[in-house]
């Protein structure tokens, strides 16, 4: 791996002041994704900042109606959680279904979200739920977050702290593997929130992205039937080595469809 | 039974140290003075080098030296070699462009090395060969298997139409007889898809050169130490052999592509003189995607007529095989000779023409991956019988049953002759432990969950136990096919065996010990096997085509009789009897019909401490040697039957059910041979459903060139298997075993598809059967 | 830049002072010279470079030696004991075949070890998804889910 600089702060103050102005620093989470993009030279930096050793980051809080995980919580640990479990099962089901065991003792929600990879699991969750990601600066709402293809609102210095999610009625995710990468090939999160229904979708496109006519048909008829129903457009999906636009957008409605039976 | 011996179930001698840690392969070895190589490659499939600047990579910190393809070529260093002659139907000899160990003129695939950085560690050889600028001039790409020959791109300026060779095989006429009076004549067209081999262990090397002697030691991930040297010394290098030392050590996983000399370990060897410091490369596993010898690509159309009763009458095979950039060591063999030899399956067709074009193309080289030919071949017989099933309306099974081969010896119409087989007893055994009666239940139980369930058969035959030198040399092979083996008795009646055959995962420190346990009567913790090291071994040809036990295994059983012969001329002077009425049984030597004996481990340590010897009659000490070569193949024969089922929402495939009977002959150790079979149907299961390797067409870049792209089966892909065995002894060795490695690979492809074209309802789909080709397979047909 | 790093490996106190960039795999195999873990990609999905950190099974390829700074760290050597007896898992992987070339085996064992206490009745199908980030291209796993199932009820 190329050489770069490491610090390893004890605070969030400190780690964000150690990443602002420098264009090619990189906070390093739990490093499954980035560190193996750097070992392939797909990624770089010159500094790595380490947040594994900054205290409070990790952890995981029900409050009120919704639940709080820090951003430095494993894949693992969110999977293997009581609360998640008893409160939002899709969530830690989704968690436990990302990349594969050791990545999940390694690899941490901020990380994930903040690297919003086009077909990582957890965008589709934060999107679903329509959660909230808390920064050190401020609260975004999941439908500002994600902007593009590996892009988010996150500033260059600005550190996702925890993800506050809400407690929908109901709420499921089904994955339909990439049978090399184990990412989603399509995935698709549906829940019935205090916001109305959403259905995220992950895997297909540049990035996550909720599908209205599906929302909409649920909207009126919470039932599988109705969400396969719906004809999703291939227009703007990926087409690549492991599957078609069209192949993709059929797969959106199939998934959705047994995502709401399994709710 | 021993509970040792032969036909017992003991467990590895090899586990401890694989299990603790304690394994050491080549990577795992660290000499004194390391330097470390990286390899520039190529970025293009297909370029002109039209310099190559190296100042500021030398500049570089850590860099002890860089060569390039000049530098090499300028010494008289020419280019590696392949193992077989093939002639074209006109007689002439196929194109054997130079292959050389670094790319001198043209760079012709993604990953052809074209400079080497030496550096005194890894990391500052990676980053400097990074920084050595080279100049490419890119040209067109050839990179399709079915249209290079028309491509307007020429990998070599020599076969400007990209064509190796153009071989056929077998009565051209005859077949085209058949086919112009057939009842029926069912066709298909079908590809078999290409993989890389991806042995978890990435292949490297460690070489050395010591100036006191004058000569190298080379640690290389490979699975015929003996062959490497000799292909490299004599063909390459031009170093006298006995200079060379090649040591393969534990080595993790093999499957072919460890068969071959690589110009990785060449360009070590070479550089190692002049840096006059040990030099060791590991590849990452993108050079392992790029630059390993693939496996399999192949288009080919099938024709197989049939008369009224579905009994075939002829056979016509025609075939495109990609052999990539250059002739790897056994290319030229494997799309010719291991492949059309075995159309002939179990099937007592009288009739088999195969013509097969070899193309180059700018792509990794492609050569044997385990069942080399005869998975292809299987995939054609098995698919078109199925089909033909199909197409006459017969039970697939029936079919098989009017055609299967019943009286032996057999000689096919495509040069081989089988010895023994029960291809009826194989395909009995299978359809009753996959209860093949109940499926039309299972199917109707699954239509009703909305699921498609299929079922898939394939009665597949391969020709193991490579192979009889004369037979092979006829055939155009450079180099003799027999095995050595040596048995060390020591004074206290221990043994030390040395085999040339070599153990990547395969158990021959059991198995063999078995062997020799067996036959001596002695306990296996007595007999250790030695192998790997040209250092220690006398000679040896290696470990591929399931050749192991029956060849190499062969070899030590005549050194061991050969030991037993000597023990009882020995036995005979103690116990003042005649030689020939010495028995030997149980590890005693006994005059016959009397409780007069000496144990085998008193023979021994008279030998070795000979104070009442027939010193005048008979040389001291316990060590003899033996080379085997084989008077025909073997040939391990089965069937497997697959069954499947489908989610058509979604096109996704499950294995629900996987049954293989297979006769391998004798069996020494059946734990192993389950192993091997469950290892290689995951292989075979791979290619069927998962594995696929991708050149974009027109770049000739390597699509699949990491695990995110290219899928390897893993836990949770795959069902647990029933096996079992049907045993007919092979007849020509005096084991009576037939080998089993491939087995696996090699009848799991077809068996897997016709069950999902079964389930579906279509003529074809391509492997992989990815969801998506399923469901859009599904879709056409409604 | 170099980086002083300590923990514990195999229960003996080791530290050094590496570069940043030192992935853990490769302070095991070159600094400590504990060459039973290995690698088979360098990009985390192959999983024969898996050792525990502070208990977890991790791919030591894809985590900075840095990372693991303070953690105990327990690698294939590790497992045995001092008179060269297997841990109960090594033994079932012996005992069902459950390996063949060896490449793979201590990144597999030390993910089957992981799910001691978790799936005390595992079933095959649980334990074959938990073996989701190992490769085996040998065995066909039919036996290493064998052994697993052995060792976890030893």
């Amino acid at each position: 791996m190329q050489a770069f600089q490491l610090h390893q702060p004890n605070s969030v103050a400190s780690a964000t002041q150690q990443r602002a102005g420098k264009d090619d620093a990189r906070f390093l989470a739990g490093g499954q994704s980035l560190l193996a993009a750097m070992r392939l030279g797909l990624n770089s930096a010159s500094e790595l900042i380490d947040l594994s050793k900054i205290p409070g980051l990790a952890g995981i809080k029900v409050d009120g109606n919704g639940i709080v995980i820090g951003a430095m919580t494993r894949h693992a640990d969110v999977a293997a959680s009581a609360d998640v479990k008893r409160l939002i099962p899709a969530l830690a089901a989704l968690a436990g279904s990302i990349g594969d065991r050791q990545v999940r003792n390694m690899g941490t929600i901020g990380g994930s979200i903040a690297n919003a990879d086009p077909a990582a699991d957890y965008p589709a969750a934060v999107l679903g739920l329509g959660a909230t990601v808390q920064t050190n600066k401020r609260a975004i709402a999941a439908d500002d977050f994600f902007k593009g293809f590996y892009e988010t609102a996150l500033a260059e210095d600005e550190l996702i702290t925890s993800v506050r999610f809400p407690v929908p009625t109901k709420g499921a995710y089904e994955k339909f593997k990439n049978p090399a990468s184990r990412f989603a090939l399509v995935g698709v999160f549906v829940a019935q929130t205090a916001g109305g229904v959403r259905v995220a979708v992950t895997g297909a496109a540049g990035s996550v992205f909720r599908v209205s006519a599906i929302e909409a048909a649920l909207a009126g008829n919470w039932s599988a039937a109705a969400a396969k129903a719906v004809r999703v457009s291939a227009d703007g999906l990926n087409s690549d080595l492991h599957a078609s636009a069209e192949y993709r957008a059929h797969l959106i409605t199939v998934l959705a469809a047994r995502a709401v039976a399994a709710s | 039974m021993k509970a040792d011996g032969i036909g017992a179930r003991v467990t590895r001698k090899e586990d401890q140290r694989f299990l603790t840690g304690n394994g050491q392969y080549t990577d795992d070895i660290t000499l004194s003075h390391q330097t470390y190589a990286a390899f520039v490659r190529s970025p293009h499939a297909h370029a002109t080098i039209n310099d190559i600047d190296t100042r500021a990579a030398a500049a570089m910190p850590g860099v002890v030296a860089i060569f390039t393809g000049k530098d090499i070529a300028a010494t008289g260093i020419g280019g590696l070699p392949c193992g077989w002659l093939i002639n074209n139907k006109d007689g002439t000899p196929m194109k054997e462009p130079p292959h050389h160990i670094l790319a001198v003129d043209k760079a012709r695939y993604v990953g052809d090395q074209v400079a080497v950085v030496i550096a005194e560690t890894i990391e500052q050889a990676r980053a400097a060969a990074e920084a050595v600028e080279v100049d490419y001039g890119v040209l067109p790409a050839v990179a399709d298997t079915a249209t290079a020959s028309k491509a307007k791109a020429s990998v070599h300026d020599a076969a400007a139409d990209n064509v190796c060779y153009v071989w056929g095989h077998g009565d051209a006429a005859a077949v085209d007889r058949a086919i112009a009076s057939a009842h029926k004549v069912s066709t298909l067209d079908i590809v078999n898809n290409r993989l890389i081999p991806n042995a978890i262990e990435p292949r490297a090397a460690n070489a050395a050169y010591d100036k006191s002697s004058d000569s190298y030691t080379l640690y290389v991930s490979n699975q015929n130490p003996h062959v490497e040297r000799l292909l490299m010394c004599a063909f390459v290098l031009g170093i006298p052999e006995h200079k060379v030392r090649v040591v393969a050590p534990d080595v993790g996983g093999g499957f072919g592509s460890k068969i071959f000399l690589y110009a990785e370990e060449t360009v070590l060897v070479w550089a190692s003189k002049r840096v006059g410091r040990p030099i060791k490369w590991t590849a990452d596993r993108m050079e392992s995607f790029l630059s390993d010898a693939h496996g399999r690509d192949h288009v080919t159309r099938v024709q197989m007529a049939m008369d009224g009763n579905g009994k075939f009458t002829g056979m016509k095979v025609t075939t495109t095989a990609n052999v990539g950039a250059y002739l790897s060591t056994f290319a030229s063999c494997v799309p010719t000779i291991l492949y059309a030899t075995l159309l002939a399956g179990q099937y007592a067709t009288p009739a088999i023409y195969c013509e097969v074009t070899a193309v180059f193309t700018n792509t990794s080289p492609v050569d044997a991956y385990r069942g080399a030919g005869r998975p292809e071949a299987t995939y054609v017989v098995e698919r078109i019988v199925e089909t033909a099933a199909r197409d006459m309306g017969l039970d697939p099974a029936e079919i098989r049953r009017r055609n299967f081969i019943t009286t032996f010896p057999y000689a096919t119409p495509v040069g081989l002759t089988y010895d023994i087989g029960d291809y009826h007893a194989c395909l009995e055994k299978a359809v009753k432990l996959a209860d093949y009666a109940g499926f039309p239940a299972r199917q109707a139980e699954a239509k009703a969950r909305g699921k498609l369930r299929g079922i898939g058969f394939s009665s597949y035959i391969e020709a193991c136990g490579l192979a009889p030198s004369n037979v092979a040399g006829a055939l155009g092979a450079r180099a003799g096919l027999f095995e050595a083996g040596e048995v060390r008795v020591h004074p206290t009646g221990k043994v030390t065996v040395f085999t040339g055959s070599h153990s990547h995962g395969q158990g021959h420190e059991t198995t063999f010990a078995q062997v020799v346990a067996d036959r001596l009567g002695i306990p296996i913790d007595d007999v250790d096997i030695q192998h790997g090291d040209t250092g220690k071994v006398l000679f040896g040809m290696g470990t591929y085509g399931s050749r192991s036990l029956a060849v190499g295994g062969t070899a030590i059983v005549k050194a061991v009789d050969k030991v037993i012969a000597k023990g009882k001329k020995i036995a005979a002077h103690l116990l003042e009897a005649a030689d020939t009425d010495i028995e030997f049984k149980d590890g005693v030597f006994r005059v016959a019909g009397t409780d007069k004996n000496v144990p085998f481990a008193s023979v021994a340590l008279t030998a070795y401490v000979p104070h009442n010897y027939p010193l005048d009659k008979l040389e001291p000490g316990l060590n003899e040697n033996a080379f085997y070569d084989p008077t025909n193949f073997t040939y391990p024969a089965g069937t497997h039957i697959c069954e499947v089922e489908i989610d058509p929402d979604t096109g996704k495939t499950e294995i629900v059910k996987f049954t293989a009977v297979d006769d391998f002959g004798n069996i020494i150790n059946p734990m192993i041979v389950e192993g091997q079979v469950h290892g290689g149907l995951a292989q075979g299961i791979g290619q069927a459903l998962l594995e696929g390797c991708v050149y974009d067409k027109e770049s000739g870049q390597l699509l699949t060139a990491t695990y995110m792209d290219y899928a390897m089966p893993r836990a949770d892909d795959l069902p647990n298997f029933t096996v079992g065995t049907h045993v007919t002894p092979c007849t020509h060795n005096p084991l009576g075993v037939k080998g089993c490695g491939e087995a696996g690979a090699i009848g799991s492809p077809p068996a897997l598809i016709n069950a999902i074209t079964h389930a579906i309802g279509v003529r074809d789909i391509a492997m992989p059967a990815t969801p998506e080709r399923v469901w859009r397979a599904i879709q056409s047909r409604a | 830049m170099t980086i002083h790093i300590s923990m514990k490996v195999n229960g003996k106190a080791v530290s050094a002072d590496v570069a940043a960039s030192t992935t853990l795999v490769e302070f095991i195999r070159e600094h400590l010279r504990l060459t039973g873990t290995h690698v088979g990609c360098n990009t985390a999905q192959c999983g024969a470079c898996t050792v525990h950190v502070d208990g977890r099974a991790v791919k030591s390829c894809n985590m900075l030696a840095a990372q693991a700074s303070g953690a105990e760290v327990t690698t294939i050597e590790g497992l045995a004991s001092a008179n060269g007896d297997m841990h109960p898992m090594q033994a079932a992987f012996k005992e069902h075949h459950g390996l063949q070339c060896g490449f793979c085996t201590p990144g597999m064992v030390m993910s089957a070890l992981e799910l001691k206490g978790r799936f005390p009745n595992a079933t095959d199908e649980q334990i074959r998804e938990a073996l989701d980030g190992n490769f085996c291209r040998c065995t066909g796993y039919q036996n290493i889910v064998k052994a697993v199932k052995a060792g976890l009820a030893a």
